[in-house]
Order: C-alpha cells, then structure tokens, then sequence
C-alpha cells in the first residue's frame, strides 16, 4: 500500500512549467496566473510535504545574476505571490545551451527530492521516537522498515542498507507467537530478499561501473578488480536462491492460485514481493487467512521459476573473466568450482562435469586434497546421475586413492559402486541427489547394463591419483644376454576393500617380449587351479603385491634399451565391464614423483618388515635397462717391445686363447690405431698384417675384422701385427676379438656374440739423432764454406733406442751443386749401437763457386737401419736426412801446402806452397817467410811478384827440422795488394802452422854428436 | 530460517602454512570454528593468488632486507586475510574476522612471527623432513594459545 504510494502516487516535487520573460510587458497578469496554477498544484497535494517548485522558461538569454535589477526584482515579487522560496525558482532560457540547463535543473531537482525524503525520512524517525519497544513493536519493525524503504528512494543505499539490517534485526525481537508466525516470517523473508536482491544487483551495478571504468582508463589491481564484485553479486544471488528454496518448497501439484491474487487494478506491482491484498492492515490478526495463504503461494511460486542458477551462473562467469584479466588463477578456478556446483544444481551435469574436470588438475598438482576431494565428490555425482561410465569409474579411482580426504565409510561405499559396475550392474545412488535425477540416471543406468558390448575401458593414470599404485623395477640396470631379464612389479591398493583384478600385463619398446610378462587368471587355462589363483589376483589394501616377471632377451637387442612403456592392470572381467588401469612407463601417477622426492628425503626409519614384504616409500620405479654382451670368456694378451720407433715395422704379437666350454666360432680380431684420435695420427699410422716388407701411406690405419677361422676349447692364437708410426708421441692401439657361441639360457639356446678388446698406448721415439757438420781440411769448424776449395762434411749418429740399432748402410746423396773429392763409401756398415752410442762419418767435399749468395743445397744422407733383433726377417728401414744449406764464398788466393806429413830431425823437409789467382785480375803479391827456432831453412824470404789470373805460382822452401816434438813451422805471410782484407789469418785456415817432427833415425849417434 | 543469512561468517581466525612452490599444498592448516572447513580452504588457496603477486612484485633484489610480513592480502567483507612469506618461500596465511577490530597490524604481525619461530623449530627437528604435513604437539598447542588470544 503504502510503498505502492510512495514509489507512484505521491510525488516528491512537482515542477510548475511557465513561458514568462523578466521583460514580460504584462508582467503584473502573468505573474498572478503562474501563482494561480502554484495554487492549485498545491491544492491537490492536500498537505503533503511535497515539495513545489517553478520553471520560467524564456526566450531571451539572461543576463548574469546580480546586473538584472529588473529580473531580481520580478523574481522576489513571484516568489512572493507563490509563497516560493527564492531555491525554488528557476529559469530554462530557451536558447543554444539547452541541453546544459536541463542537466542543471535535472540536478537541482534531483536535489530537492532528496531533501524531500530526508523530511520524510525524520518524520518517520520522529514517530519512532515516540514509539515504545514492548507496546509497538510492529510498528517498530515497520517504521525502521520505512526508513530504509526512504533511504533507497533517496538513492543512498548504504544508509537502505543499514536500516534493512536494523530492520531485520527487530524482526528477531518480535514475540513469536503462532498468529505472527507467518506474517513474522513473511517480514523477515520480505526484508531478507529486499536486502539479498537488493545488494545482487547493486554489487553487479558497481561491477559494472568499474569495469566500464577500467575501460576508460583506470587501472584496476589484483586485489580490487570488479570480478570482487560480481562474486559478491554472485554470493547474494546464491543466498536468494537458497532461501527461495527454502520458502518454496512446494511439490509440483500445487497450482498456481485462480484468480491471481497478485493481480492489481493496474496490472502491475510496484516491485517484486509486493502484497497487494494486505493493504492499510497493521495489525497481527489476519483479515483473510486463505487469501493471505493463496498470495504467499502465488508469490512463492513465482520465485520458484526464476532461474537462479542462470543468474548466478552469468554472474560467476563475468567474475571469472575478471580473475583472469587481474592474474588470480586461484581464484578463477575456485570461482568455475562455483560455477560447476551451480550448474549441477541446475541439472546441467555435463557443462557442470567439463568445469570440474577442467580446474581439478589445478588443485592435484597443488596438492589440496581437501579441495580435491570436495570437486571430485560432485564430479562423481555428475557422472552418476548422466550414468558416464568412464568418468565414473575414473573419479570412483581417485576418491578411492591415497590424495582423497574422504571417510572409510564413503570409500567403502564408492569401492562397492565401483566394484558393481564392474559386474555390469547399477550402482547405488551417490547421496544427496535429486530424487527426479536419481530416477532419470537409474533408467539410464539400466540402460548401459542391457547395452552390450563398448565395456572396455582405458584410463590413463598418470594424470591423476588412483587407488592402485604400481612401480616396475628392472633388478639391474644392465643384464648380459646370456641372463635372463628381470623385473618385479609392485602392486599396492589403497582402497577399504580388497580387490580383484583379472590381468596384469607390460609391454615393451620391443614389443616381442610382452607376450612374456602376462599374469592373467588362471581358470581360463584349467579350472582346478582356480583355488591358487585366489589368492594372486587380489590386492588387499595396504600390502604391497610384487610380481616377478622373467623373460630372456633376444640377441640382436644386444646393445640396447629395453624399456617398459606402460604397466596395465585389468579390473573387472571381459564377460562385465572392464577397465584396464594404463601405467606409461613403469608406474606412477601424478603424485608419485613427489612422494618419491619426499621419501629419499627422509631420514626416519623404516619399521622392520618380514622378509617377504618391502616398504613402498623405499621402493624406486627402474623402468629401463640395457642388454649387454655375453661376458667373454677368452684371453687376449699383446706382446710387444716398447717403444716404436719412427718408421720401424712395430712388431705387436696378440695371442689370443680361448677359455670357453665349446668351440668359439668365426673369431675376428681387429686391430689397429683406436678410431677417436687425433686425425693425423690416422694418415701417419699404418697396420699390416705382413711384417716383411714395408708398408707406404696407403695402408690402413685399422685392420677390421680379420677372420681367425674359430677356436676350439683351450686352444691358443697367435698373430703378430706390424705397426708403422711416421711421426713421434704416443698412439692408443686396439685389438678387439669377436667370436660367436652357442649357450643355453632358460632351456633356450642362443648363439651368443661376444668380444673382448685390449687396448695399448705405444709410445714412437726417434731412433737416433743426426748430427751434422761443415769442418775445414784441418777439421776446423765452418760456418761457411769456400768455393773450390776442399772441405769436410762430418755425419754424427747418435742412438736414442733403448734397444740396439744396426746401421745397415748409409748413403751419401749430394746435389748437384756438390762434388766429392774422393770415393763417398760408407764407413760405418753394419755397425750396432748400443742406447748412446754414436757412428760417425766424414766426407771431403768440394763446392765450386756459385754466384747464389743465401746458401747452397748439400743434398741428403740416407741411412738404412733396424732393429738388432734375432728375428731374421725385419725390414731394414731408410730413414732420410737433409742435410744443411751451406754458405759457398769465393776467394782472391788460395794457398795450399804440399808438404810430408811429418818430418824427421836433420833431415831436409821440401814444402811446396801454391799460391793460386782466383780472380780475373793480376795479383801483385808480397810473400815473405817468417823464421821459426826449431827450423832451419831455404828458399826466398820475401818477394814481390805477379801471379796472372787462373795460374798458379809456386813456391819452394827446404825446411830442415832441428827440433823433435810438434813444433811450428816458420809462418808464410801473403799479402795482396789490391786485396787488403785477405789476411793471414784466413790463409791460416788453408795451410799447416805446425808439423810433428820424428827423431832421427839413430838418435844416440847424433846425441853423441850434439853433446 | 534466520541462520540462512551470515552476513559475517563466524570464523574467528584460521592459521595455514603452506609449502614452497611449485608444490604450493598446505602444510598445516587449522580454523576455529571447525565447520565451513572447506570454505576456509578455498579462501586460503585463493589468498595465494595475491601472495605470488606480491612475492613477484618485490623482485630478486633486496632479498636479505625483504620484509617477510606481506600485510593485508585482500580485505572483503566478511574476513581479512593476511600473509607472511619466508626466505625459503614458505607462505603462511591468517584470516581474521573483519569485525575483530581489536588486531591491528603490529599485532598481526607478531603473531606471525611467532608462527614463523615456531615453524623453525620444527625444521630443526631432525626427524622432520621438509615438505611433509606437520604433525606437532609444540605447534598445535602455540596455534591453540595464539588462537585463544586472538578470540
């Protein structure tokens, strides 16, 4: 009633509209007429607090307040005729700005109407006041009520909100006797779905608003986004919910009342929840009990049919969007949580079933169990109630595990649901369900079970936790071929009951070796056995099963990974349903890698357990593990005599000696510089099987798979291997045997590959250092040499073997720039060094002149050698030397002596020195002869003379010795004239300065005649 | 009827503590009152959403000076929820109800450090591996006393 009045009929201003200009000629007449309708508006209103106001609408642009003296002096005179307050007076000039000045009075009304509740607002306040608690407190509750119903027409909502509450509170208070009941709980109802509807859509208003802002510019942060908003919006929609459920519980045979008591004159109510049969009546006695029944069930029905969850649903999902612009993922999945449940409780399980599905992975890998298990409980009720098998059995699996929170009683009860349709049967209805779903679900549950065929079901686990847990361990991570394979698989069940399973079967990368790792129930075979098979294919809860599978690998997988790429264990039979548990790898699910991390973390210890039973923390899954050779069972040894020497045919003995059982077939050696080093090494190496004959560059460095033919038992080989290294530092050799064998494992016979390879580092060392020099004649050291004239090349070998070297021969090959001066034979054939010893060899040389100033080519010194070894048949090895550039100089003169190698005491010593012109100009020469004490002798002392170019002059000199002893003959000093820089010390180079002199032969005599 | 409308959920205080990332599970988690727990788990799983947010927003920098004390996560109507975070990445999360006006930030903030002490102590435990639930009777009876005073 009252609302209804408020809201429509009673108006908070009303607004006179006048055309009246300040410059109205007839302004007197106007003035008295707008008074006139003042009067009448006011009239009509019959005392009302509502407030009047007046708009003078003009033509004319007024000026600013203030400079108009007639304008202010007309408008007091108005306000006065209408008994206005000057605030109430307003002028909309007819002009450009119109637009901008009903936006003014839009406000300035606005204004007014505000003040207008606020009166009413206090009057109502002022009628409480006098209001008592115990005597009036219908009256209470029903003014605090007006209040807040004036506050939200004020537009303050807040302050609504406030006086709702306080509202609601009182209701409390109220005696609750059986006549007030209903209307007290129709009140409160009424207060309580005021206040939820009312902070709904002001929340979703406020959403809205900051988003649109957001739009605009403003920057919204992760804690205060409008996605808060729509939640809370969403919260308050649920309350509604809830509570219209609870108020309108009714079963749908009841009608919708006739005639509708809902129904009002105009035909619409002022708001929703509007009684309009209870008009004007304050008192606790219903007037018309039935028509009251009737109204509450028409209102409640109605609510009914509002689409809650579609509300809430929207509303959650304009949050959820908010979550995600604003980096809450948390958050966002909690809200699709929400949004899950509520399309479940609108029976939309399928859009409910995808949410659930998709945030539930979220909370797994965070570990919330509690939360888990909370989503995971609906999801399954979904799955029941639209009878989805697999989905079913999947979140059945789960709540089952280890991760779910759930109580044993429900575990117990979801194991046995689980079980039956295993058995291809219905299972019991989850709790808490729609009874009308309930019955839906069961036709279409019995429909599955009629349905035959498509019962076979693939879960994968590992991407959630299920209730078996499984790990597969290889028992090592290599095995040889001639061993079988084996492996254990774990089994452990978590579930309140024990559980049978019908097979457990493993594949593998290599697919052959799956048929081999079977465990499958055994009455399919025979039906006797049926009693120890019980027993097997059941997991009882907390006990770790294991089975160990065995099986032999297949030869060519030698070398190789075998790896279990998926364990699967199948519950249920082929004659019900059946679901096979798919393991990838060897076990494990989406919590076991922290459940591992954790358990090796750990320091507690482990209670003892009997022999037969292992803790699952300490168990590891080993899912791989490489097949190797057969263990070789021969001998293979090297002898050799380190180390190699530079271009020697290294001699590497390998004996090879079998220590098998039966006969080793098709043995193949390899040998031969290790593939890996440095690639020099590769083109400086060469292996050959035949040590006779040297080998050149294109040799191999490695000898692949000679056939040795085979080996019988105890039977010992022998093969030498002839090694050439071209260059010095060390070489990795290898010498690798392969043989085939026959062996038995498991009552299986395989031929068997197996090898063995020894692996040597042989060390290449020169086997001697070459020394060579440029001497004079008199076996002086030359740095240079002169043209024409004789010299010396001396050839030093020196041995740097640890064993003896025997120089075969050597070879003097000299360019032709060079020519010998006597026969080049050598002089150390067949010679033997010992470690350290030296041979040496002089060749005498002669250069002639060249006009090559850098150096002339001597040419090369080859010798042949090797190894002093009783072995008749090693080759003699040529190693080259290039001998050194030598620096050829010419000379003016050359002086040579001719002259005995000795002489003897008083006995005449002929010297004959020739003084030789090289150049093409006369030589003017000076010779004189210098005296020495221990000769006496003739011939010219000093002379001048000329010497024409290309001859010789020569010159003779009688020396008579006086003296024994190694004495100094007198000193011959040339000088030549036009060659100042020819000294005597370079002619000292060429001829004799000291001679032996002998006794004489019948010394005592001529003692006897010196005394 | 009238208990249909809880305008302010009753839930006096909830302590959690909560494992390093990227695991991020509770490794303790206690409310008084102890119904709605789900609710409460849902709140606290949700604050963490604003304590990565803050954690990332500190940066790498400055780790040593870092104040472990995170303040009010997120304020709704009904509770607060306030977070702390260690150096090893450890969160804890206290939610308070919005009414209690009597805690002020000091005070939350003590009570965290009294937690995050606690906390120490069972790390040093050596028979307590990290990672796994606590189970303690020292820290249920501080988490008692600390709720008791906090009520």
């Amino acid at each position: 009633g009252w609302m209804n009045k408020h809201l429509n009929l009673v108006p908070a201003l009303v607004v006179v509209f006048y055309e009246l200009d300040w410059d109205e000629p007839q302004w007197k007449e106007k003035q008295s007429e707008c008074a006139t309708r003042v009067e009448i508006v006011r009239q009509s209103l019959q005392g009302r607090n509502t407030k009047v106001a007046v708009v003078l609408i003009q033509k004319k642009t007024p000026l600013p307040p203030g400079e108009d003296v007639i304008a202010s002096e007309r408008a007091a005179a108005l306000c006065n005729a209408c008994d206005l307050s000057g605030k109430s007076l307003f002028v909309l000039p007819h002009t450009d700005h119109l637009v901008g000045y009903i936006i003014r009075l839009e406000n300035a009304f606005y204004e007014h109407a505000q003040t207008y509740y606020y009166t009413e607002i206090r009057r109502v306040k002022s009628h409480k006041e006098f209001l008592n608690k115990t005597t009036h407190q219908l009256l209470f509750v029903r003014h605090q009520f007006k209040i807040a119903f004036f506050s939200e027409l004020k537009q303050d909502t807040q302050n609504a909100l406030k006086n709702y509450r306080t509202a609601y509170n009182l209701v409390h208070e109220l005696r609750a006797h059986e006549t007030n009941m209903l209307e007290i709980k129709t009140m409160a109802g009424f207060i309580n779905y005021k206040v939820t509807s009312l902070k709904g859509p002001f929340y979703i208003a406020f959403g809205d608003l900051f988003d649109e802002a957001i739009k605009l510019g403003l920057t919204a942060i992760q804690t205060q986004n409008p996605g808060f908003y729509y939640q809370q919006a969403a919260y308050y929609a649920q309350e509604r919910k809830q509570l219209a459920s609870m108020l309108c519980n009714h079963d749908s045979s009841v009608i919708y009342p006739n005639p509708d008591p809902l129904e009002t004159q105009t035909g619409v109510l002022d708001f929703y929840g509007q009684r309009p049969w209870r008009q004007g009546i304050l008192s606790f006695d219903l007037s018309d009990p039935e028509k009251e029944k009737m109204g509450i069930l028409s209102l409640q029905l109605k609510e009914k049919n509002v689409l809650h969850s579609e509300l809430i649903i929207t509303l959650l999902s304009n949050a959820v969007a908010q979550f995600k612009k604003y980096k809450c993922p948390r958050m966002k999945s909690h809200l699709m949580v929400q949004m899950g449940e509520e399309y479940y409780y609108a029976k939309d399980y399928a859009k409910a079933l995808k949410l659930l599905d998709y945030v539930m992975c979220e909370y797994r890998s965070e570990g919330w169990c509690t939360l888990l298990t909370s989503i995971l409980t609906t999801a399954l009720k979904c799955s029941y109630l639209m009878a989805q098998l697999k989905d079913y059995i999947t979140y059945s699996l789960e709540l089952l595990g280890r991760a779910s929170t759930l109580k044993e009683d429900q575990k117990s009860r979801i194991e046995k649901n689980l079980i039956k349709v295993l058995m291809n049967e219905s299972p019991d209805p989850e709790p808490d369900c729609d009874t009308a779903a309930v019955k839906a679900s069961q036709k279409l549950w019995a429909d599955r079970v009629s349905l035959a065929g498509s019962n076979v079901f693939t879960i994968e686990v590992q991407d959630f936790i299920p209730f078996v847990q499984c790990k597969a361990k290889f028992l090592a991570p290599s095995f040889h071929v001639d061993v079988p394979v084996q492996f254990d698989v774990y089994l452990r069940a978590d579930c309140p009951h024990p559980i049978r399973f019908s097979k457990l079967c493993i594949s593998f990368n290599n697919q052959d070796y799956n048929q081999y790792c079977v465990v499958e129930e055994a009455y399919q075979k025979s039906d006797i056995l049926e009693q120890s098979s019980q027993g097997t294919m059941c997991l009882v809860p907390g006990k770790t099963r294991k089975f160990t599978f065995k099986f032999v690998a297949k030869t060519e997988d030698v070398g190789k990974k075998i790896e279990i790429t998926s364990v699967d264990l199948i519950l249920g039979s082929e004659s019900g349903r059946c679901v096979i548990l798919n393991w990838r790898g060897g076990g494990g699910d989406a919590a076991s890698s922290q459940e591992a991390l954790q358990a090796a973390r750990s320091f507690r210890r482990r209670p003892k357990l009997p022999d037969n039973e292992v803790h699952w923390d300490s168990l590891t899954i080993q899912a791989s593990t490489m097949i190797i050779s057969r263990v070789p069972n021969i001998s293979v040894q090297l002898r050799h005599e380190p180390p190699a020497l530079t271009n020697e045919m290294y001699c590497l003995i390998v004996t090879v000696q079998s220590h098998e059982d039966t006969v080793a077939k098709d043995v193949k050696l390899t040998a031969g510089l290790k593939p890996g080093q440095d690639a020099n090494l590769t083109q400086k190496t060469q292996v050959t099987l035949h040590g006779t004959d040297a080998c050149d560059e294109s040799f191999p460095a490695l000898l692949p798979d000679i056939p040795v033919g085979d080996l019988q038992p105890g039977e010992k080989l022998e093969k030498p291997i002839y090694i050439r290294c071209g260059t010095v530092g060390a070489r990795m050799f290898l010498v690798y045997v392969s043989y085939l064998i026959d062996t038995i494992v498991e009552g299986k016979e395989i031929l068997c590959k197996c090898h063995r390879d020894e692996t040597v580092t042989i060390e290449t060392v020169f086997p001697f250092d070459v020394a060579v020099k440029f001497v004079s004649t008199k076996l002086e050291h030359l740095d240079r040499v002169f043209a024409d004239i004789p010299f010396l090349l001396m050839t030093d070998i020196l041995s740097a073997s640890p064993w003896p070297l025997t120089i075969v021969t050597t070879q003097l090959q000299l360019s032709p720039s060079m020519t010998p001066v006597d026969q080049l034979e050598s002089y150390v054939e067949n010679v033997v060094l010992q470690t350290g010893e030296s041979a040496s060899e002089c060749f005498c040389l002669r250069c002639p002149p060249v006009t090559n100033a850098s150096g002339v080519a001597t040419g090369c010194y080859i010798i042949s050698w090797k190894r002093s070894s009783p072995v008749e048949s090693v080759p003699v090895v040529s190693t080259v030397i290039t001998l050194p550039h030598v620096i050829v100089e010419s000379i003016p003169l050359h002086v040579n002596a001719d002259l005995p190698s000795f002489g003897r005491v008083r006995e005449s010593l002929p010297v004959r020195y020739h003084l030789q012109n090289k150049t093409d100009l006369v030589q003017d020469v000076e010779v004189s002869v210098e005296p020495s004490d221990a000769f006496m002798f003739s011939g010219l002392k000093q002379i001048r003379l000329r010497i024409l170019p290309g001859t010789q002059q020569e010159m003779l000199y009688n020396f008579y010795p006086l003296m024994a002893g190694y004495q100094q003959l007198p000193s011959l000093h040339v000088n030549l004239l036009r060659f100042p820089n020819f000294t005597n010390q370079l002619l000292r180079r060429f001829i004799p300065t000291h001679i032996f002199v002998k006794v004489r032969l019948g010394m005592t005599e001529d003692n006897s005649i010196m005394s | 009827m009238a208990s249909a409308v809880t305008y302010t959920a009753e839930w006096p205080v909830l302590v959690s503590i909560i494992f390093s990332p990227p695991q991020n599970y509770p490794l303790y988690i206690r409310s008084v009152p102890t119904e709605n727990e789900l609710k409460f788990h849902y709140t606290v799983h949700t604050s963490l959403d604003v304590v990565d947010e803050k954690i990332s927003a500190m940066g790498k920098a400055l780790v040593d000076q870092r104040e472990l004390y995170l303040g009010l996560l997120y304020p709704t109507e009904d509770y607060k929820v306030y977070g702390y975070v260690t150096n090893s990445k450890v969160k804890f999360v206290m939610v308070v109800d919005s009414s209690n006006t009597a805690l002020r930030d000091n005070e939350i903030r003590s009570m965290f450090r009294k937690l995050h002490n606690s906390y120490t102590d069972i790390m040093c435990n050596p028979f307590y591996n990290p990672g796994d639930r606590i189970h303690s009777r020292a820290f249920d009876n501080m988490v008692n006393s600390m709720m008791m005073q906090v009520c």
